[in-house]
């Protein structure tokens, strides 16, 4: 079977769920309005644009907060530095599970036996903790959330990778290679990578929504990216001021309703990915 | 059995120690305590002095090594900034976690277990789409954003429940006052548990409702309701199980966000001010203790894992 048609099949399969569609369509929508913020936005994301409080007008559709900024241009841009924080942290965390996998899996022994005891270390940890104490280590800034997600979430994959290599090295084509003499670097890069792609690729849907929803919780306790800078989580946290949560909505009820939108689209187009890839379902 | 036990306790010791020396290390890379001391009124001297007493003038690993001796000799230390035990601070405020996350555990399961049976049931079917659908939704809610939307609804529209606190202050605290403060935190906790619970749960039971021993207790004409209870429920208990194990982390990490937001007296709001304060010998304690718990919870889902399924023998 050539590429072109595998991967036309698993788009066959991954239209069928209509749900997962709509949500691809929707996440579309949203990222290219988070790209385009700086062209589409109608005011400055950190300059007062208008009155102080006022609900949403006209001129500002979702209104204005305590100092006048626009809420609409923050929100773009709050989505633009969520997504970059969620991107980036499931791209570091995603290559440090698969190479650690990929060895841990791959050379067995010792290696493997020290690699998943410091792997199991790191998952049996209160997770929220870690970043808690990793996030007062740095300045807390949008670049030390970014590599403590990073750095935090990889366990997960390792995991995921090992078992796929383990299973992998069992199968008659790997032997084969091992059989005619093919060096190990191609066997792992050309033969055993490729075929651990799908899972992982599901796998790190689930990751990236899961950095974005750590992202708002620490920015919202105020540890995660700083004020001036919005993010989906720090606009939330003005929310916590009682006249705030009561007479005005339109300060946090957008940020928390593009969160959800954002973390249930992608969860929805990682499960119909996962179904897509998986070759049973024909 | 007991030899099995024995030996992952045994196998438990050294991730411990790893788990302690990480932790110790990251946590004086995050800063000295000395430095929220630090102001116009108060003296080098007096900070040295403190230095010395906290051994804090001391390398690290030196640091490591008397917190180790001292923890053997069952003193965990004394808090940097309310000169309170350890110990005492964390019993203290053990019960109110344990609650918390016990409630929403259980309250958590006894939403997920039957949506998840009932959707796996109805596989491909509307009302599976809808389970699904509405577990995604759960897993999808930033707790903080439920509890706001919770605190909005019920305490100050509706005006029924407390938002903040265990009890309400002057009252003694009876079991209805406590209850009516657990209500919000708890469903938060819920269902996030329950979001991630319910798929899990219901691939486990599509995965057994397709044995053959399950064909074959349709087949002798058993009612559909017997054949899943008797034989799909209890065979589907060994994955709920491990869940439930894993969980334990992830759900410590949300009672540290909710506690926050409801003020619940707990180990959480410590967690939070000791962080911030780099109370030392609190965060090492909290740590120590969370990771006691987990290792535990591990060590507890192997065991159970023997009871659920004669097949394994250790």
């Amino acid at each position: 079977m050539n590429k072109n048609s595998k991967f036309r099949m698993i788009a066959r399969r991954f239209m069928k769920h209509k749900m997962a569609v709509a949500c691809l369509v929707i996440l579309a929508v949203l990222i290219m309005m988070a790209i385009l913020a700086p062209v589409i936005a109608p005011y400055s994301p950190t300059k007062p644009a208008g009155k102080f409080s006022q609900p949403p007008t006209p001129e500002h559709i979702l209104g204005t907060d305590k100092i006048g900024r626009d809420m609409y241009s923050r929100i773009l841009y709050a989505m633009q530095v969520s997504l970059e924080v969620g991107f980036l942290a499931t791209l570091i965390s995603t290559a440090v599970g698969v190479a650690l996998g990929l060895i841990s899996g791959y050379f067995g022994g010792a290696v493997d036996k020290a690699l998943m005891s410091f792997t199991d270390m790191v998952m049996s940890f209160p997770y929220i903790l870690l970043v808690l104490v990793a996030a007062a280590i740095f300045q807390p800034g949008k670049w030390s959330i970014i590599l403590i997600l990073g750095f935090v979430d990889w366990p997960g994959v390792a995991r995921l990778v090992r078992g796929n290599v383990l299973s992998l090295r069992e199968t008659n084509f790997i032997k084969s290679d091992v059989t005619a003499g093919m060096p190990r670097r191609y066997i792992l890069f050309s033969e055993i990578l490729p075929n651990t792609i799908a899972p992982v690729l599901v796998y790190a849907t689930s990751v990236f929504a899961i950095s974005i929803l750590d992202e708002a919780a620490l920015s919202f306790l105020g540890m995660g990216v700083q004020p001036p800078t919005p993010s989906l989580g720090n606009i939330l946290n003005g929310a916590e001021s009682l006249s705030v949560l009561t007479g005005k909505p339109w300060l946090w009820v957008p940020a928390g309703v593009v969160i959800i939108l954002l973390v249930v689209c992608i969860n929805f187009v990682g499960d119909a990915l996962r179904d897509a890839f998986d070759p049973r379902n024909e | 059995m007991w030899k099995y036990v024995l030996k992952k306790l045994l196998l438990a010791i050294p991730v411990l120690l790893g788990i302690t020396i990480i932790d110790y290390a990251i946590m004086s890379l995050a800063g000295s305590p000395l430095d929220m001391m630090v102001g116009p009124r108060v003296s080098e001297a007096a900070l040295a002095a403190r230095a010395a007493q906290w051994g804090l003038d001391q390398p690290i690993y030196v640091q490591y090594w008397h917190w180790l001796v001292e923890l053997f000799h069952g003193n965990l230390g004394y808090s940097y900034k309310s000169y309170q035990p350890v110990a005492d601070l964390i019993g203290s405020h053990m019960g109110p976690t344990l609650l918390l996350m016990g409630v929403s555990m259980v309250l958590g399961l006894i939403i997920a277990i039957p949506a998840g049976i009932y959707s796996a049931v109805h596989r491909y079917q509307k009302r599976d789409y809808a389970v699904v659908s509405a577990s995604f939704l759960f897993s999808s809610v930033p707790g903080f954003f439920l509890s706001l939307i919770l605190i909005y609804l019920f305490t100050v529209r509706l005006g029924l429940l407390p938002s903040s606190g265990m009890s309400t202050p002057g009252t003694g605290g009876d079991a209805a006052d406590v209850i009516r403060h657990l209500v919000m935190p708890s469903l938060v906790l819920a269902i996030g548990v329950a979001g991630g619970n319910i798929r899990y749960i219901r691939s486990a039971v599509l995965e057994i409702l397709e044995m053959d021993y399950l064909r074959t207790a349709k087949a002798k004409g058993m009612g559909r309701r017997i054949v899943i209870r008797r034989h799909a429920l209890c065979n589907a208990l060994l994955p709920i199980v491990t869940v439930i194990g894993m969980q334990i982390p992830t759900l410590f990490g949300g009672a540290v966000i909710v506690e926050q937001l409801f003020s619940w007296p707990g180990l959480g709001l410590v967690t939070m001010s000791a962080v911030t304060s780099r109370d030392y010998p609190v965060i090492m304690g909290v740590c120590l203790l969370s990771a006691v718990v987990v290792l535990l919870a591990n060590l507890l889902t192997d065991i159970l894992y023997a009871v659920v399924d004669p097949t394994i023998k250790y």
